[in-house]
């Protein structure tokens, strides 16, 4: 259990670039990089609760997650290719 | 607790630990990565490969068949989309003219994409119908 939460631990911390990129990323491209990169650490903090706390729901939100976060990275590459910032 | 559980926690953790170490990578190259390219890379392949040995070890510390179903599923996803989108934000961020690295080597479309020029009426058919 205690791998878990070090585990956790460490994707908290995997969400830190991402932030600074939203924040100071030179190019509209890297913003929806960093937003794509939080979709995976999303997807991997579900998946990790779920053993957590023993509940196989969590389960669900990552198969959700998944098509949501493809859904949310297309749409993304769009709008950035329409601003040409 | 017997040798199966031994193997089964320390398969399911490894599993864990190398996926998170993978995204934990990935970040690292979203931070120093020079160019917007390259952080593309660093995401979506050291991302997606770690979001799915992570979900393998979920799989692996509570075996179950819907668990089984989900997991596999949500993981057979992931690799069939991920280089889809990381090719759609690679194309993107050309197109919006996001700069090279310094020390970039080769440039293969060599700007013929990039923001400000309308494609030759040749070629790129595509691409002018559909702006």
């Amino acid at each position: 259990m205690i791998v878990i939460d070090i585990a956790l631990g460490v994707l908290a911390l995997a969400l830190l670039p991402a932030l600074w990129r939203i924040a100071v990323g030179p190019t509209d491209a890297d913003r929806a990089l960093s937003a794509d990169h939080v979709f995976f650490v999303f997807l991997a903090v579900a998946g990790l609760l779920a053993i957590r706390l023993e509940d196989s729901v969590f389960l669900d939100v990552v198969l959700v997650g998944t098509l949501v976060g493809f859904l949310a990275t297309i749409t993304l590459a769009r709008l950035v290719d329409r601003r040409r910032s | 607790m017997s040798a199966l559980a031994i193997l089964q926690a320390l398969a399911g953790y490894g599993l864990i630990v190398l996926g998170v170490g993978l995204v934990g990578v990935a970040a690292l190259g979203l931070l120093r990565f020079p160019d917007a390219y390259s952080r593309l890379s660093a995401v979506t392949k050291a991302a997606t490969l770690g979001v799915c040995l992570t979900l393998l070890g979920v799989l692996v510390l509570d075996p179950s068949w819907s668990n089984a179903v989900k997991v596999l599923l949500a993981v057979a996803l992931q690799f069939l989309t991920s280089p889809v989108g990381g090719f759609a934000l690679g194309r993107a961020s050309y197109r919006s003219g996001s700069p090279l690295a310094p020390g970039s080597l080769y440039d293969e479309l060599g700007g013929r994409q990039r923001a400000g020029q309308a494609p030759e009426p040749g070629q790129g058919g595509e691409d002018g119908a559909r702006r």
